[in-house]
């Protein structure tokens, strides 16, 4: 019996099989290069979707003509010219109001003039455009705005501008800005990694090196898990229930003197988004501690160390990388969170900066679904360019989770 | 732990079971280690030759479950007793792994970490050379002290182990297969560096590769499987190295040892 040729095809027919496992190789490999594209395709449509929104032509009018105020074309007015013209055309209460936000003589002319265009002139805004139309139908648009606005204004618009991030939020989409949005944001980040990182560090630490391995650590680790997967939205219950209801002396500040605030505060939602990414926090920091080899550990007990001196000296240094890239990964989730902030309850409309953990507050993402629930289409230009903003500061979250992990990482 | 040099052995156990969970993974050890000799430990894969090296400084305390019954003397004393803290048992009895596994520091601070946190006082710049000078490393590392131990070859590794291990000046030092991860002139080394070595210190290596037991050791203790079924180790024989491999009284020493077995 020749055995070398029974089982196993040989010449012509291997060949032929050989060429049917490469099609069926190749056809698994376009599958997985199509979900890739997919995948390409969506996010590039996110993005061409917000910078279109961002940038495109305005046509506006001026509800009072400049030269009713002042003989001096109008970018070339000085900040005591601003000034006086604020003062007499401006309400007294207006203008105290005004003053009292922030004196009216420390501001910059920058400031002033925007005020004067927001308050006095006052841009009326007829019609936006996108930027895809903007470039595509430049005459049409001009051709149209000539015949149905006479007299109006046609201007390209980057919606996106550096005023646009130092203002704060306007019932007027051309003055308003993300000032007060990005500082909540910001503020609401802060308070989260203080308040989860300590805790959620410490707590990975002790489930990872300490805690037996039994059957309360197993459904206490299965909980976390778990946790890290709960809808948002009930964080937002907890933090409404517990923080600004339950704990309302200390979130509004009262047990610190603080009179004019109630549990709505900034500390509330701070304190939120941290339960929020405190699971998030754990997981990431135990699989660091657990991507630290054993045989470290033993060396050091070998030479006689103790726990703590084997955790500290050499675990927690190894796995230092990993837990700080995990953590600003988890932050960068709050960062971008709604729900829970609109339950424990954000500001709609706020103009003054976030001064204080006891401040009332809103954050990036609060004011873009804000924006775009207006039914104004300059709204929701702005909201665009917020929304750059917003990916803007998670892509900076990010960047630097990489490059501390780069920094600080170690091979074995 | 009190400091009595009466004995002529560095460890002695008695009657030892070594249990993971209800699963006996040693039974009945009754052996008795020579101060400043080479014991070697030898068996087949899975005989628990590892486990009961790792018994002798309480590094099986950190496999959950597991317990030992029976005792582990040194100096009389029961390492597992209630008041003997493993802390200061492993500073007594150091241990050289399989794999070399230096701190990812500086060669300095690999020797000067384990010396700081026992609380050295002396000279850290001399012991650091000293131990080095011991572990024949010192001549091949004095210029790059400040260097990371990974840039190190594997078999620099394991004798900067070695150095670690002997600096902070312990009265044993346990080897787990310290040379199975090396090639053949590293290891070599590593058992010229063993023969030093045991003018100061009592040594017991496990060891899966016989010519080394025969070449390094003066006493050999053989383990394997005692009973069919129940899976657990033993020493089935331990005596002179010598006689382990040319006259061994056991059937299954001499099949293992000839390497005719299974």
């Amino acid at each position: 019996m020749n055995s070398s040729n029974t089982y196993y095809p040989e010449g012509a027919s291997f060949r032929s099989a050989l060429n049917t496992r490469y099609r069926v190789a190749s056809m698994w490999q376009m599958i997985f290069f199509s979900a890739l594209l997919i995948a390409i395709i969506s996010l590039t449509a996110l993005l061409y979707n917000v910078i279109d929104g961002a940038f495109g032509y305005i046509a506006f009018d001026y509800k009072k003509d400049p030269a009713t105020f002042s003989a001096t074309p109008l970018p070339d007015l000085k900040k005591d010219e601003l000034l006086t013209i604020l003062k007499d055309h401006l309400s007294a209460g207006a203008y105290n109001k005004l003053d009292n936000e922030q004196p009216m003589l420390k501001r910059s002319q920058a400031d002033l003039y925007s005020l004067f265009m927001e308050r006095l002139i006052q841009i009326d805004t007829k019609q936006t455009w996108s930027l895809t139309e903007s470039i595509l139908h430049g005459a049409e648009i001009r051709a149209e705005v000539a015949k149905d606005y006479p007299g109006a204004k046609l201007e390209f618009r980057s919606w996106l501008t550096p005023q646009f991030l130092v203002s704060p939020m306007s019932s007027r989409a051309e003055f308003a800005g993300v000032r007060t949005a990005v500082l909540g944001s910001l503020w609401l980040v802060g308070i989260a990694l203080l308040f989860a990182m300590p805790i959620g560090i410490g707590a990975a630490i002790y489930l990872q090196e300490y805690a037996p391995r039994n059957l309360l650590t197993r459904i206490i680790q299965t909980n976390i898990n778990n946790l890290a997967g709960v809808p948002s939205i009930v964080y937002g219950m907890l933090g409404l229930a517990i923080f600004v209801r339950v704990l309302e002396p200390f979130t509004s500040g009262r047990l610190f003197g603080v009179t004019d605030s109630n549990g709505r505060t900034i500390l509330s939602a701070g304190l939120t988004m941290g339960v929020l990414v405190l699971p998030l926090i754990i997981i990431n920091a135990q699989e660091a501690i657990k991507a630290v080899p054993d045989s470290l550990r033993q060396a050091a007990y070998g030479v006689g160390a103790t726990k703590w001196q084997t955790v500290w000296h050499h675990v927690l240094p190894n796995a230092i990388a990993g837990i700080l890239t995990g953590s600003i990964l988890a932050l960068s989730r709050a960062l971008g969170e709604t729900a829970p902030l609109i339950i424990v309850g954000a500001s709609t409309f706020i103009s003054i900066d976030p001064n204080s953990p006891f401040s009332k507050f809103t954050a990036l993402p609060i004011q873009i679904y804000q924006w775009t629930t207006r039914a104004q289409s300059e709204f929701h230009a702005i909201a665009a360019g917020a929304i750059i903003v917003l990916m803007v500061l998670l892509l900076t979250l990010n960047a630097t989770a990489i490059l501390l992990r780069n920094r600080f990482q170690r091979k074995y | 732990m009190k400091n009595i040099q009466s004995t002529e052995y560095a460890i002695e156990t008695k009657s030892l079971f070594i249990f993971y969970g209800s699963f006996a993974a040693v039974s009945e050890v009754n052996i008795k280690i020579a101060k400043q000799k080479i014991t070697a430990i030898i068996g087949p894969s899975g005989c628990g030759k590892s486990t009961l090296l790792r018994s002798f400084n309480r590094m099986n305390d950190f496999v959950p479950t597991s317990y030992v019954t029976g005792e582990i003397l040194l100096h009389g004393q029961n390492l597992y007793n209630t008041d003997i803290d493993p802390v200061e048992v492993r500073r007594k009895i150091g241990m050289v792994f399989q794999k070399p596994n230096p701190f990812p520091k500086s060669i300095y601070e690999n020797i000067a970490w384990g010396a700081r946190i026992n609380g050295f006082k002396g000279n850290m710049d001399e012991l650091v050379e000293q131990s080095l000078r011991s572990a024949a490393l010192w001549d091949e590392v004095k210029d790059k002290l400040k260097q990371s131990a990974y840039e190190l070859s594997g078999g620099q590794q394991q004798r900067l182990c070695i150095a670690r291990t002997i600096a902070i000046q312990p009265e044993i030092i346990l080897m787990d297969e310290p040379a199975s991860a090396l090639d053949p002139i590293s290891t070599l080394r590593i058992e010229e560096l063993m023969q030093e070595l045991k003018k100061k210190y009592t040594i017991i290596i496990v060891t899966h590769n016989m010519q080394q037991a025969a070449r390094v050791s003066e006493y050999t203790a053989m383990m394997m499987i005692s009973r069919e079924g129940q899976r657990s180790g033993t020493v089935i024989e331990f005596d002179d190295t010598k006689k382990i491999f040319t006259n061994p009284k056991d059937k299954r020493t001499e099949d293992y040892v000839t390497g005719r077995f299974g």
